[in-house]
Order: structure tokens, then C-alpha cells, then sequence
């Protein structure tokens, strides 16, 4: 019932906006700001499709209150590219077949993401520890495992 | 999800002022991953909430007289940290397998005791580390131990009126061991069908002076095997006191039947990782 003045940092640009109390991150990215690149899943944190970033760290957009994130820097997939252009990380999504469908992609880039600043030389078991909560139901792991390995040559 | 009013007060006194004005209509957050899908659900339909975000003291974890951890610590910076690794590795693992990343950044040490699912990690080697609660209200501190801090499925002995504040561990016996195992026969981030800690200290000719064994997710409450320790106290922690202590380990158990399996499997197999977790700490 309550409203709530909201401001924190999308991709680097100031945003402001009034949120009643129960309105979630995941339909304040979503509906209020367009940022589409963050998809519903399981709507219980556990399918990892809604991965975004709060100061630098990867939560489930589904299980944070939009009040939650006042006065952070939060990212999204759309933050990822550089100046129009693809990461490395998505670069290496698509050379190596890291998907399929596609529903999944957005949150498996922002985990990774955090992944390849934190431990840039995490090993193979690292990753998949790391990873391991962003469901795929299409390439059997493999060809994320390859595009996580080939950016961190990069 | 509901409408409700959400408070988020800048400090302790102010928040336990507002819980002591209303403490049966509002409902405590800490991080919100158990909380949000809970009134998304609609299991709970609080009509305030009580967001503690901005009490940034109760994210501190430091040594004083043992271990304290700030409620507010994620399971992500206590997994992650220093001391905590130092003071007891066990403690460290045990945080840094819970769940997901995402969950483990979001989620907090104080959220998830008092919450209070049997299934959960953590209580778990609280107990067996012989863990202490501090809870405050607007009149009073008190310290609960933690095998008296769970009462049943999600409900504590804190009073409506109180927040628990830290969680206060003692310095581990000279020598003793520690460690935490979590059977998960579907996946990583499943809840455990069992999970066992246990903490064992011997003497100089290799007798038992200090056993503890916990369990979790086999019973309304995490729990300690008493009987189980009872029966290393003064033994060589050999195959036949392993075999002794794990038997009573699954004795102690009330497990229900769900998906993870029957009653009867889940205390065969409290047992069974009671025994594992023994022999490497023994």
C-alpha cells in the first residue's frame, strides 16, 4: 500500500522512479523501464533466466522487491555490450554455441559475467560451481562450459 | 503479490521501536529470498513489512571471544571470509554450498535461522559448533542457545517483538575437528535429503573428549545426536564407536516421507552420513 521513491543506476545512467511496496525488481525492469533482456522463469530464484547484477553481485531479479535496490548500481544483459558492439563474453556465446533457444542466455551472461571479473581464473570445476544454478534445457552445458572457458583466454 | 506498507528504518532502535509498536502485523526482512516467495504465494500476507537493509552494523563479522556474526551477513561474505574460514573451515564450506550464487549473495545468516527450515545448512553446524543467539528488543537483549532457538517447521522462541541481532560462537576445543556433509542425490542446489556436522576433539592417547553431531532435514528441527555423543565420549573414535554412534545418530531422527524419500530411508541414511562425516573428523 505504501510507495516508494526509488533511484539507483541502470547500465551506468540514473534512474528514478515511484514504486508501490511490493513491486518486484524483475516487473520494474521489465514493464516500467523495457529492459526485456531479463527474462521470468521459475519466479522462485532458482532457474537463474532473471540474473541480473546489484553492485556487482548476481541475484534473482524475481526474488528482490523493487525497494531492494534503491541506491545501488545495478546491470543487466543490455549493459553488457560496448559502444554498440558485443562483449567478449557474448562474443564467445556465439562462437562456441552457447545456446539454443535462448530464454536462459541473458542469465547465463550475467553470471558469467560476475564470474570472469571475480575469479578470472576460476578452473573448470570453479565455473560449474559458479554456474551451476542457471538452468539450460537446451545444450546440455557444453557449449556454455566452452564459450565461459574461451573468454577467459580473451 | 499482496499490497502491504514497507518500513525501512536508518537504525536498530528505530527498527526495534517499530516492531514494538505492531509486532503482530509485521513481518521481518532480511535479505527477502524465503520472504518474497512466501507472499508471493500468499503464505504470508503481512500488511507491513520490515526491511532491515539499512542497519549496515549487522553486517559485520569479527572474532571477539570466538566468532560473531552479524544477522546481516550474507552467506556469500561469510563463506567468502578470512576469519570465518580461520575460526572453523567447516563454517565456511557450509556457507559457501548453499544453494546458488545468486541466492548466497542475496540471503542472510540472521534470514535464514530465523526462517527456521528444517532443511536449511547452516543451524546445522551452528549446533554442532555450539552456536548462541542474540536477540534485542526495545526492552531487552537475551541469548538463546541455538538448539533452544528452534521450536518447530519455521517457528522460533523469539517473541514477536524481537530481532535477532548476531550469533555468537565459543572458540572450538584444542585440536578438535569440524565438518559438514549434505547428501544431495538429485542436485547441488536441491535441499539436503540429510546433512550431518559433527565436531570431535581427542586427548594425547587418542580418547574422545569433545563430540558433536547435528543433523538437519530429518525431523521439525535441525537437532544433536546426544546419545551419539554420549556414546564417543572417552573412546577411541574407531569403526565399532563409529558404527555405536551412527546407529544412535539415525535414532534420534524424525524424518517425514516426501520426495527425497521415506521416513525410513532418510533415517538409514542420517546414519549413514553420520558414519561418513565421523570417520573424517575422527
Amino acid at each position: 500500500m505504501s510507495e516508494h521513491r526509488v533511484r539507483f543506476t541502470l547500465n551506468g545512467a540514473p534512474v528514478e522512479r515511484t514504486v508501490p511496496a511490493e513491486r518486484l525488481l524483475l516487473d520494474l525492469l521489465r514493464d516500467d523501464l523495457g529492459k526485456t533482456g531479463t527474462k521470468d522463469g521459475c519466479s522462485v530464484g532458482v532457474c537463474g533466466l532473471c540474473t541480473v547484477q546489484v553492485d556487482g553481485a548476481p541475484m534473482s531479479a524475481c526474488l528482490l522487491l523493487a525497494t531492494q535496490v534503491d541506491g545501488t548500481a545495478l546491470t543487466t544483459v543490455e549493459g553488457l555490450a560496448q559502444a554498440g558492439h558485443p562483449s567478449p563474453l557474448q562474443d564467445a556465446f556465439i562462437g562456441e554455441g552457447g545456446f539454443q533457444c535462448g530464454i536462459c542466455t541473458s542469465g547465463q551472461l550475467m553470471a558469467a559475467a560476475a564470474l570472469l571479473r571475480d575469479q578470472p581464473n576460476a578452473t573448470s570445476a570453479e565455473v560449474s560451481d559458479w554456474m551451476m544454478g542457471n538452468l539450460c534445457r537446451c545444450t546440455g552445458y557444453y557449449g556454455i562450459a566452452r564459450a565461459i572457458a574461451a573468454a577467459q583466454k580473451q | 503479490m499482496r499490497p502491504f506498507d514497507y518500513v525501512e528504518p536508518d537504525s536498530l532502535d528505530e527498527a526495534l521501536a517499530i516492531l514494538a509498536g505492531d509486532p503482530d502485523d509485521t513481518v521481518v526482512m532480511a535479505g527477502g529470498t524465503s520472504l518474497v516467495i512466501l507472499m508471493k504465494q500468499d503464505l504470508v500476507r503481512p500488511a507491513r513489512v520490515l526491511g532491515l537493509r539499512r542497519l549496515t552494523d549487522l553486517r559485520a563479522i569479527d572474532t571477539a571471544g570466538g566468532l560473531r556474526l552479524g544477522a546481516l551477513a550474507t552467506h556469500g561474505a561469510i563463506g567468502r571470509d578470512a576469519a570465518v574460514r580461520s575460526f572453523a573451515p567447516a563454517l565456511a564450506a557450509t556457507f559457501a554450498a548453499i544453494a546458488t550464487v545468486r541466492i548466497r549473495e542475496q540471503a542472510t545468516v540472521g534470514g535464514n535461522l530465523i526462517h527456521a527450515d528444517p532443511a536449511q545448512d547452516p543451524p546445522v553446524t551452528f549446533l554442532a559448533l555450539d552456536a548462541t543467539a542474540v536477540v534485542r528488543s526495545s526492552a531487552r537483549e537475551r541469548r538463546i542457545p541455538l538448539d533452544e532457538l528452534f521450536v518447530d517447521v519455521f517457528e522460533t522462541s523469539l517473541e514477536p517483538d524481537e530481532l535477532l541481532v548476531r550469533i555468537e560462537l565459543p572458540e572450538l576445543p584444542a585440536g578438535a575437528r569440524a565438518i559438514y556433509k549434505k547428501f544431495l542425490p538429485n542436485t547441488r542446489d536441491d535441499y539436503a535429503t540429510v546433512s550431518v556436522a559433527a565436531v570431535i576433539a581427542t586427548d594425547a592417547g587418542g580418547a574422545c573428549t569433545h563430540a558433536r553431531i547435528a543433523l538437519g532435514g530429518v525431523g521439525p528441527v535441525p537437532l544433536r545426536a546426544r546419545d551419539a555423543e554420549q556414546a564417543l565420549l572417552g573412546r577411541r573414535v574407531d569403526d565399532a564407536a563409529i558404527k555405536d554412534a551412527a546407529a544412535l545418530a539415525a535414532a534420534a531422527t524424525d524424518p517425514i516421507p516426501d520426495l527425497r524419500g521415506s521416513a525410513a530411508y532418510k533415517r538409514a541414511m542420517a546414519g549413514v552420513w553420520t558414519g561418513r562425516a565421523l570417520r573424517e573428523v575422527a
